[in-house]
């Protein structure tokens, strides 16, 4: 196990700059998740960790050895790939002792590992396999049963859950979560899916357009967003984001479009008919008398809570009630965010406002 | 239950047509139809010759003389004949040297064109080049490089200091074997080394980059990796690569006509000789067939070969 360390790195191929300077300092036995949108260039970073591309500019840290130049396989890193790359002319059991065999690791300990291996991932009964004779979930265990039987420094997974349906997904994503806290093995997890990244990391990094927007745990990012990107880009249903100025003389408060008012609990300061963005997550929203008046234009009931969507102030929100509220689309509600649980972002840089 | 009534209607249907009209329109029949005018083709040109050249093996038949039938007379006089050894036994060795050698530099070639370089689509269209020029062009020009008086590579060697006199390349019994499979090599090439680079290519990059992380070298990638996932591939390209070498027929005839003293003589070249030159209709086809066990044997060689791999994708047959 070892700590990873990535300090100012860049990565460029030809003349475009993809990766524009990325600082991440990742604990030892942590589970960190790169998350962003396609294209941001997380598998980028994840392949330079692995040695697959070379660093443009920067360093990055394997323990307290910098491995700049250090050719993948003395790395001792193992990676998981989204489409899994399994040997196909090579048995399940085959394909999790390759590496072993290349080091020429003893017979007996080749079998012990692979065996260990396979009952921690309920593989045993496949050993004699083909990966084609295997499902898809099968078929990512014995990917990270190939990653686990090199006992690494560092996991690397890129998206290993994307090619599963979604109840699998979900499985799996538990199975990873174990896995982890049982080898405590330091882990670097990439996914475009915040619902993954929020319920597998310890520490999420979101990156966008090949730079780091905010690192976190999964609660700090959700709770305070630095920025507008990061507001929008975890949690689901995202925020909601109202474009207005704010009232600062007086009580605080903020006006939207169509001069809909909405509270405030303090404003920053000097920032009187400032432009703003009005962030707040749709439960965050409480019916009361004393709400802007909205109209509704879809309910969406999902049996534990109801999306509701609606016009405020021409804009269209979302909220999501836990309670049952009988709800018809053109229905006038009067919805009211909750003061303490706004978020404030300046119009311009998209930077945080509030404290 | 609704099938009561198809008996019936069937029936009346038949009382109704005639066999021929049935034949027309039924639906298994269709097939049939459809498979005829590639039946008859296969027939008239593959099957009927086949089966002439045996039957006529069979006779003393000459040109302008239809044969009587005469049994095994034509085997055991060529049992006797030492060329027609002297050619299976070139064949042999034209067919084994040739197809080992194709196979090592087609792969080599198909490897190096698999990587980088510069001019890659350049190089891989000029590589075809031998493959495409007519057999007997390129035969042509191999006569002239290996011409007693007027070889280049005599010329070059001398301009060099490395020899005093031209080299005897199709006279000399050696050199002319040596000379011929080389020129089979050249023509051969291409058509397995561009197979290969095909099966090179649906060889998923992810799966070297695994290879990669769990530590295999280069040459490990290759013996591990590359070289079992081409198996498949390398069997088909085999096999066509050794029938179309052991029936090869227009190079030698071009440059030697199987001199010098029959040296160069194979099993196809002598039969046209026999056959069709001296005119010894029964004997040559005799000769014509007795490649066929050598091929046969070829073909059930690769046809274990060619049995899907247990791990290969596709209907199970385990
Ligand atoms: N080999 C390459 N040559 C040129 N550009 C590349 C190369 N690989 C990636 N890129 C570019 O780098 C950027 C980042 O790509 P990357 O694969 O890291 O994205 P990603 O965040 O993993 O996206 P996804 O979620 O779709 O996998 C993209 O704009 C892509 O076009
Ligand atoms: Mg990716």
């Amino acid at each position: 196990m070892a700590s990873v360390e990535i300090r100012d790195v860049r990565k460029a191929f030809g003349a475009t700059e993809v990766i524009h300077g990325v600082n991440i300092e990742i604990e030892d036995g942590a589970f960190v998740v790169l998350v962003g949108p396609s294209g941001c260039g997380k598998s980028t970073l994840l392949r330079m960790i692995a040695g697959l591309e070379n660093i443009t500019a920067g360093e990055i840290k394997i323990g307290d050895r910098v491995v700049n130049d250090v050719p993948p396989k003395e790395r001792d890193i193992a990676m998981v790939f989204q489409n899994y790359a399994l040997y196909p002319h090579m048995t399940v059991a085959a394909n999790m002792a390759f590496s072993l065999k290349l080091r020429r690791a003893a017979r007996a300990e080749v079998e012990a590992r692979v065996k260990r291996a396979a009952e921690i991932l309920g593989l045993v009964p496949y050993l004699d396999r083909y990966p084609r004779q295997l499902s898809g979930g099968q078929r990512q265990r014995v990917a990270m049963g190939r990653a686990i039987v090199r006992d690494p420094q560092v996991f690397l997974f890129d998206e290993p859950l994307s090619n599963l349906d979604a109840k699998l997904r979900v499985a799996m994503r538990t199975e990873i979560k174990e896995l982890h806290q049982r080898l405590e093995t330091t882990t670097v997890y990439v996914t475009h899916d915040q619902i993954e990244a929020m319920t597998m990391a310890d520490t999420i990094v979101v990156m966008h357009d090949g730079i780091v927007e905010q690192i976190g745990t999964p609660l700090e990012l959700y709770d305070r967003p630095d920025n507008l990107f990061v507001a929008g880009f975890i949690g689901s249903p995202a925020m909601n984001l109202v474009k207005g100025r704010i009232k600062a003389n007086g009580k605080a408060a903020f006006t939207g479009p169509n001069g809909v008012q909405l509270p405030l609990a303090s404003a920053p300061s000097h920032s009187e008919g400032r432009p703003v963005i009005y962030g707040i997550r749709p439960e965050h929203f409480t019916i009361a008398d004393d709400g802007a008046e909205a109209e509704i234009v879809v309910v969406e009931p999902t049996g534990s809570e109801t999306q509701v969507f609606a016009k405020l102030g021409g804009e269209e929100v979302v909220a999501v009630f836990r309670e049952r509220h009988q709800f018809n689309p053109g229905d006038k509600i009067r919805l009211k965010p909750d003061p303490r649980l706004v978020h404030l972002f300046d119009e311009a840089t998209g930077k945080r406002l509030n404290a | 239950m609704v099938d009561a009534t198809i008996p019936t209607r069937r029936a009346v249907l038949a009382a109704e047509s005639s066999a021929w009209d049935r034949l027309k329109s039924n639906r298994h029949w269709l097939g049939y139809w459809f498979m005829l005018p590639a039946l008859l083709i296969l027939f008239l040109f593959l099957a009927y010759p086949l089966g002439l050249g045996i039957w006529l093996s069979f006779t003393d038949a000459k040109i302008g003389r239809a044969g009587e039938f005469i049994g095994l007379e034509n085997y055991e006089w060529l049992q006797g004949d030492s060329i027609f050894w002297t050619s299976i036994f070139n064949t042999l060795l034209y067919t084994i040297v040739a197809s080992f050698i194709k196979f090592g530099a087609g792969l080599y070639l198909a490897l190096l064109l698999n990587q980088h370089l510069p001019f890659k689509a350049l190089i891989r269209s000029a590589i075809l080049i031998p493959f495409i020029v007519p057999t007997v062009l390129s035969a042509i020009a191999f006569w002239w490089i290996y011409d007693t008086q007027f070889s280049i590579i005599s010329w070059s060697l001398k301009k060099l200091g490395l020899i005093a006199i031209n080299i005897d390349f199709l006279g000399d019994p050696n050199n002319a074997r040596a000379s011929t499979i080389f020129a089979n090599i050249w023509r051969g090439v291409p058509f397995v080394a561009i197979t290969l680079l095909a099966g090179l290519q649906t060889v998923s990059p992810s799966l070297y980059e695994a290879a990669t992380l769990d530590g295999a070298t280069r040459w490990q990638m290759f013996r591990h990796i590359t070289y079992p996932l081409l198996t498949p591939i390398i069997a088909v390209v085999m096999t066509f690569s050794v029938l179309f070498t052991f029936t090869d027929f227009q190079l030698i005839w071009a440059m030697t006509r199987g001199g010098p003293v029959n040296a160069t003589h194979l099993m196809a070249t002598l039969s046209y000789q026999r056959a069709i030159i001296a005119g010894q209709l029964g004997e040559g086809a005799a000769i014509a067939t007795a490649m066929i066990p050598f091929l046969l044997t070829a073909i059930m060689i690769s046809w274990f070969g060619l049995q899907r791999r247990k791990w290969q994708q596709g209907e199970n047959n385990d």
